[in-house]
């Protein structure tokens, strides 16, 4: 415990930022304007000249917080890291900290902290050996950097571990000494790239809590890319969600969930269920939709529907509920059963909509997720403000079959 | 002895021996040539062949004339001299330019690299007898025949494609974001080329480098060219000794270099074993 307080100390202001923000004192808010740390301010990426990898990224980042990059495969959310990083040059646009450009400085003079998706420890160094690099190139006393490394070994709870080499220690290890080694040059800004990649489930649960912790011990910045949406969702401030070399929606991981910006988010984060329909009005923040073989819904109108035009209505499965219920509802929808799978903490069902579109209904697994033979008939209900009614764009996933 | 599978039938077991013995045979048409000069060279007689007391194992039939002749001809004490000067110098300018080489052509960057590949790679190829013409005529214009730089660089040129070789296999294993690692934790790229990249390419460096000592160490061609009588080298002092005083100096200055190629050998082979172990423990 004494060595947090060491290490905490150490970055003082930092810290009282974090605690300040735990207390909720900060809502974190790019809009505020003041403070901001780091900031992108509409950079973009070519590797051809032709075409772009980033198109246009814009993020004002507050210092502590923890940014997530999320995205699929070749959206652009790793080129972002990279150019932070200094791996890659910016086409256009600035990259600054502090309200300095780094466009032009060289990665090894940023002093940023990364931590690579294979942890890239040298393995003819010791762990010690790999914690001291980064103090002895800035030319720290040896006997100092002994500390430090000791310091640093207990904060990620390998105290006996630095006369080990890389290759003996284990993979969850492994990322322990990679953080560590980011952070002992105490940065104020870390990179990880998808550093929890190739951890399996229990040990990648434990080392998102371990990154949490240390984040909100020492206050550094984080900006985190992944793939993996239920590890941007539990670790993050904001999550920037990457499609095509765009950020399609920046924001915290609660907003991000309930009020998706468009069909795309909605598909993305978590699962969803898309209806489509035609728009019959617009009344104020309602959208009253047409729904073939289903009458008519009101459903929250996303940006950009018009009356008359196509649009997919969307629902998340475990806001749906199947008849009798006790939960409030506005709507009440026929569906004919499917299939009822059980997953084990709780029971999907599948059912199919007048046209032929199936839908997916998550019950939790209790005495009260009921049982339907095949071919009948169910109610499915939900409520108004559950559901979100978004332009139809052709060519969104799992809404064409 | 391991038995054979049941379904083996006597002409299985009879084809197994067979095979046994031809690689034996074929193994001692190529040793024993090599062998044989070892006992030949500690001849008390200046003969090349074996003397009645040699076959009777009568000590004194057996004499060191020949190693202190060695050591006492100032020809030959020259000549063993200049071979270690001459390799051990184009050793390391070639290891140093074959390194070097062998990191630009790895990076993904690098434009035209196949055709600089094979330039470089062209001195394993090409006849030694061309590349010895082609260097006399050009090395004269710049007065380097008959100098030890001009056979240094002449040497060197024809180790480097080993070093090359060598090293490109190793980087092929190489991680690159342990350089970008390194930059990343404030090292300039000199310094993470040096204390990154240097140590994890190692054997391929040294294995290399070894190569292209023993390239210069028994080169004869390119030293019939280039080098005067000041330069001459151990292959070289045993082409002419072989053509004038025919004795068992010869054969001595020979088991003097079998040795010293079994433990050449034998430190590659080490080093390949712990770039293995390093590589595999990652």
């Amino acid at each position: 415990m004494s060595t947090t307080v060491n290490v905490a100390a150490r970055r003082g202001f930092l810290n009282a930022a974090v605690a300040f923000k735990k207390t909720g004192g900060a809502r974190l808010n790019k809009h505020s304007g003041t403070d901001v740390f780091l900031e992108f301010d509409d950079v973009k990426k070519s590797y051809d000249q032709k075409s772009l990898v980033v198109k246009g990224f814009n993020i004002a980042v507050e210092q502590g917080e923890f940014i997530t990059l999320l995205g699929p495969s070749g959206s652009g959310k790793t080129t972002v890291l990279m150019m932070l990083a200094g791996f890659e040059s910016v086409t256009s646009g600035t990259i600054a900290i502090r309200g300095q450009s780094i466009n032009k400085t060289a990665p090894y003079k940023r002093n940023i902290g990364m931590v690579f998706q294979n942890y890239a420890l040298f393995p003819h160094m010791t762990v010690a050996e790999n914690l001291g690099y980064p103090l002895g190139v800035r030319g720290m006393a040896k006997a100092d950097q002994r500390k430090r490394i000791s310091e640093y070994l207990d904060l990620v709870e390998l105290g006996d571990f630095g006369n080990r080499y890389p290759g003996q220690l284990s993979g969850g290890q492994r990322q322990r000494v990679a953080l560590a080694r980011a952070m002992i040059f105490e940065p104020t800004l870390i990179l990880m790239d998808e550093p929890l990649g190739a951890l399996d489930k229990k040990l990648r649960e434990q080392m998102q809590y371990e990154i949490t912790r240390l984040h909100e011990q020492l206050g550094f910045t984080v900006m985190y890319v992944t793939h993996d949406q239920a590890e941007a969702l539990s670790m993050s401030n904001r999550i920037a969600v990457f499609n095509d070399g765009i950020v399609q929606q920046c924001a915290a991981p609660a907003e991000l969930y309930e009020k998706p910006a468009n069909a795309f988010v909605a598909e993305f984060i978590g699962e969803n269920n898309f209806i489509e329909g035609q728009v019959d009005r617009i009344e104020g923040k309602h959208a009253i939709v047409t729904i073939k073989g289903e009458g008519t819904i009101t459903a929250e109108a996303a940006e950009g529907l018009v009356a008359g035009g196509r649009c997919v209505v969307s629902v998340r499965p475990e806001k749906l509920f199947i008849h009798p219920s006790t939960h409030a509802h506005d709507h009440d929808i026929k569906a004919t059963f499917v299939a009822r799978i059980y997953v084990g903490d709780f029971i999907r069902y599948y059912f199919r909509l007048a046209d032929n579109k199936e839908i997916v209904v998550k019950v939790l697994n209790d005495l009260s997720a009921p049982e339907f033979g095949e071919g009948d008939v169910g109610r499915l209900q939900w409520l108004t403000s559950d559901c979100i009614a978004f332009p139809h764009s052709g060519e969104m996933p799992g809404v064409t079959g | 002895m391991r038995g054979f599978p049941e379904y083996f039938t006597i002409w299985h077991i009879a084809g197994h021996y067979a095979l046994r013995g031809i690689a034996y045979l074929v193994l001692a048409f190529l040793i024993v040539p090599i062998l044989v000069i070892i006992p030949l060279s500690l001849n008390a007689e200046p003969f090349f062949t074996f003397t009645k007391g040699m076959l009777a194992l009568d000590p004194d039939a057996y004499s060191l004339r020949w190693y202190q002749a060695i050591l006492t001809d100032q020809k030959w004490t020259l000549a063993i001299w200049n071979s270690f000067v001459i390799g051990i110098a184009a050793a390391i300018l070639a290891t140093v330019l074959g390194t070097i080489a062998a990191v630009g052509l790895a990076s993904p960057w690098m434009p035209f690299k196949r055709v600089i590949t094979a330039l470089l790679l062209s001195p394993m190829i090409v006849p030694l007898i061309i590349i010895a013409a082609g260097m006399f005529f050009f090395y004269t214009t710049f007065g380097l025949v008959g100098t030890y730089p001009g056979l240094i660089i002449a040497h060197a040129a024809l180790g480097v494609p080993f070093v090359i070789i060598t090293v490109t296999a190793t980087l092929t294993g190489f991680d690159q974001t342990l350089f970008s690692a390194g930059l990343s934790l404030g090292a300039s790229p000199v310094k993470a080329f040096w204390d990154i990249v240097i140590p994890l390419i190692r054997p391929g460096v040294i294995s290399g480098g070894l190569f292209a000592f023993v390239t210069s160490f028994d080169e004869v061609v390119l030293v019939l060219f280039l080098a005067g009588p000041e330069q001459r080298t151990i292959p070289r002092q045993m082409f002419s000794g072989l053509r004038e005083q025919i004795n068992p100096t010869i054969l001595a200055v020979a088991t003097l270099l079998v040795i010293l190629s079994v433990a050449l050998l034998v430190t590659l082979e080490f080093l390949r074993r712990r770039s293995e172990r390093l590589r595999g423990s990652m």
